[in-house]
């Protein structure tokens, strides 16, 4: 690209920047610039992250980029006025973005690029260390890549935390007539948006490592099962698949190397079950999201009945940097066997909420209060659901635990996708023991019975022991549901909804009214 | 075919047509084809069902079957406009519900119905992914984060407001 002396403004086209009026800000500008005869370079980038402050609006200047928010369209006029387009200090300016704590005290990794480039523009992928993993990788064979893989202790971010490069090894070694990528984008947990964020924000990313994943274990075809929430998500990542593949990166000879890879978008249709990597198989081939047995594993019959990766969108985004960068440098970061980091995202009741990608080991303590600044309204933080809508909740007793995978869960926590959803001190938490059981049987495959109707019964066992019927004879058949559905049932939606009831019954138990904690 | 409900103008139904020979050769068709039958006529009307099974070789029990699994499969006409309102945790933690009961309130419909005037649906979401400006709701495909009551009032009365599309 030349040089020209037009500024360079940002404004993302994240759909949570979106959600709250960037559209309107960059529109706003484009028009104060036409009018007072500016000619501005307008770019619409990913966001950086730091919600709190979308709409953020971005100049370039000499000495870096210049931050402004959250801008709404009323405030551009006296943004110009005070001479924004050269850095100048504004009341909404928080001068350079990347000395801004929030971000500055971040481990960027994964999310090195998010926010920095235009999503679609492979130019500014490839300036900004896009396609360095895939390029060297083009040069190993598939042993060497997964061994790469497996060396920088990468462990799958969807939730289960599996060892990657051990996934990838059963599927290379697997007979099929042909093997697949599959790409689980079916971010469904509350407080969640870190998927959502790098398809929208640096979807060559997701590309690159895809590639390299059907690199390792010899796949010819992938797909990206998507949520019809997203639905920017899914135009972006249509539109990048399209320039990759003109590009040369996918297809039937990807970087002339003569091997095929391609690549397709799906839409899956409102099923939180199709996030369970069997169920999302089954949708995948077009029937109901019922969960599989295992065995077999996908690894070894999965799409189709054809060897399958399966991996969450931020496992398969990592590979490209662990390849670009080795192995050592990866595993370095992290703490005990969770190698790495982590793109906590901070959301619920929480003042600056946003994307935090980490180190693991940090506590909740510091995600809360050092980036978090605390809850929205000032009120103090009581519990927080990690991990998703099958998390624990943590009382503030814990706040001080490192995170990281085998410390949560000796706490009977998890942390899942690295959601944490605040909640301040006027939450009740029977409501929301009841709805962990009403999402569970609403989102319910009706596979196994614990699940399909344990959770009914749990919701209606709540019910009596809120409205204080026989308040002791509930818990106690509430607490042998809980059994039922922990070990009784084929998948972790029924498995682990109990822990969010139970957590919150041995942390909170004023709120069930008992004043003694319930030993669950 | 010719009494397909809500598919009875001609140009639906060519359309309808070619939407299926677009799709059937895919693999996994099944979610593509109905969600661009949704896209085209805003809901799945019960006639698609054989055309489905015919052109993807798989049993009417089985076309049931994925609408009947699938939370986004219309069996009715929705609304001109579909309004979501998000009540997952999230959400929840920053008020939604009091976003839910106003508009009940407003609309005077619960989740899942329809105004008497057909302008807007109400239905539930389970998170946008825009949980960090909660609470969230949905238009259409249009997300707007940081809800509060008295814009959500706004929006609602644009909506009843706007014409039926020609
Ligand atoms: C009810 C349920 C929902 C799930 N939802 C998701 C999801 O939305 N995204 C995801 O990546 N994994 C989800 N998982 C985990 C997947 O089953 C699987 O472990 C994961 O896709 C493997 O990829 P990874 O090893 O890269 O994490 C879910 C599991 C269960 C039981
Ligand atoms: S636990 Fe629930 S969601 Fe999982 S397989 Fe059983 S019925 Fe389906
Ligand atoms: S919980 Fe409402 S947007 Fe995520």
């Amino acid at each position: 690209m030349t040089r020209t002396a037009s500024p360079r403004v940002l404004v993302p086209i994240d759909s949570s920047a979106l959600s709250v009026g960037a559209e309107r800000v960059a529109q706003a500008i484009t028009r104060e610039a036409d009018r007072r005869g500016l000619s501005i370079d307008l770019v619409r980038n990913g966001s950086r992250g730091l919600f709190w402050l979308e709409p953020l609006v971005e100049v370039e200047t000499p000495a870096g980029r210049i931050a402004y928010g959250p801008v709404l369209p009323p405030d551009v006029p006296d943004l110009f006025d005070a001479g924004f387009l050269s850095g100048r200090p504004h009341r909404l300016g928080h001068g350079l973005s990347d000395h801004i704590p929030y971000l500055a005290g971040q481990e960027r990794l994964t999310f090195a690029r998010m926010g920095l480039t235009d999503p679609l523009s492979l130019n500014d992928y490839r300036a900004n260390g896009g396609f360095a993993g895939l390029d060297r990788a083009m040069s190993m064979s598939g042993e060497e890549l997964i061994r790469e893989v497996t060396d920088a202790g990468l462990r799958g971010r969807g939730g289960a935390a599996f060892p990657t490069g051990v996934k990838w090894a059963t599927v290379r070694q697997a007979e099929g007539r042909r093997k697949y990528v599959v790409c689980n984008a079916d971010e469904g947990d509350s407080g969640t948006f870190s998927d959502r964020m790098l398809m929208e924000g640096d979807p060559y990313c997701l590309i690159e490592g895809m590639t390299i994943a059907a690199l390792a274990v010899g796949a010819t075809a992938g797909y990206i099962y998507t949520r019809s929430e997203y639905p920017h998500a899914c135009r972006t990542l249509a539109v990048a698949i399209d320039r990759a593949r003109e590009a040369g990166y996918l297809g039937a000879d990807v970087l002339g190397s003569g091997r095929a890879f391609d690549l397709e978008v799906r839409m899956g249709a409102g099923a939180y079950i199709c996030g369970e990597e069997t169920s999302l198989l089954e949708s995948l081939e077009g029937k109901p999201g019922l969960v599989r047995f295992k065995p077999p594993l996908p690894a070894v019959a999965g799409l189709f009945g054809q060897p399958t990766v399966i991996n969450n969108v931020i496992s398969l985004a990592t590979v490209p940097i662990i390849l670009a960068r080795g192995a050592a440098f990866y595993r370095d970061y992290g703490v005990g066997r969770s190698h790495g980091t982590l793109p906590f995202q901070l959301a619920g009741n929480i003042r600056h909420g946003g994307l935090v990608e980490k180190a693991f080991g940090l506590t909740l303590a510091a995600l809360l209060y050092d980036y978090g600044g605390g809850s929205a309204n000032g009120r103090p933080i009581r519990a927080v659901q990690v991990g998703g809508p099958l998390g624990a909740y943590v009382p503030e007793s814990q706040f001080e635990v490192p995170l990281d995978y085998e410390t949560y869960s000796r706490m009977g926590a998890m942390i899942g996708h690295g959601g944490i959803v605040a909640f301040d001190d006027t939450v009740d938490m029977a409501r929301m023991a009841r709805y962990a059981m009403e999402f569970c049987a609403l989102e319910s495959c009706g596979k196994c019975t614990p699940c399909r109707i344990g959770s009914r019964r749990g919701v209606e066992v709540i019910d009596r022991i809120i409205a204080d019927q026989e308040r002791a004879a509930n818990l106690a058949l509430l607490e042998s549901l809980c059994d039922t559905l922990e070990y009784g049932s084929l998948c972790a939606l029924g498995g682990m909804a109990p822990y969010p009831v139970r957590s919150a019954l041995r942390h909170f138990p004023q709120d069930f009214g008992v004043e003694t904690p319930v030993l669950f | 075919m010719s009494n397909l409900v809500g598919a009875d103008r001609e140009s639906d139904q060519a359309a309808l047509r070619a939407i299926i020979e677009v799709h059937r050769a895919m693999p996994g068709a099944m979610l593509p084809l109905l969600h661009a039958i949704q896209g085209q006529m805003g809901w799945v009307p019960a006639e698609v069902v054989p055309l489905i099974s015919d052109a993807l070789n798989v049993s009417r029990a089985e076309v049931q079957g994925v609408l009947d699994f699938y939370h986004d499969f219309r069996r009715a006409p929705a609304g001109r406009h579909v309004l979501q309102i998000c009540r997952a945790e999230s959400c929840q933690a920053m008020g939604s519900y009091r976003l839910e009961a106003q508009a009940r309130d407003i609309l005077g419909i619960n989740f899942h119905q329809t105004t008497p005037d057909g302008a807007l649906t109400l239905e539930p979401v389970y998170c946008l992914g825009n949980c960090a400006c909660s609470p969230a709701i949905r238009i259409d495909d249009a997300i707007y984060g940081r809800m509060d009551p008295a814009t959500l009032d706004a929006l609602i009365g644009d909506l009843r407001d706007a014409q039926a599309p020609a």
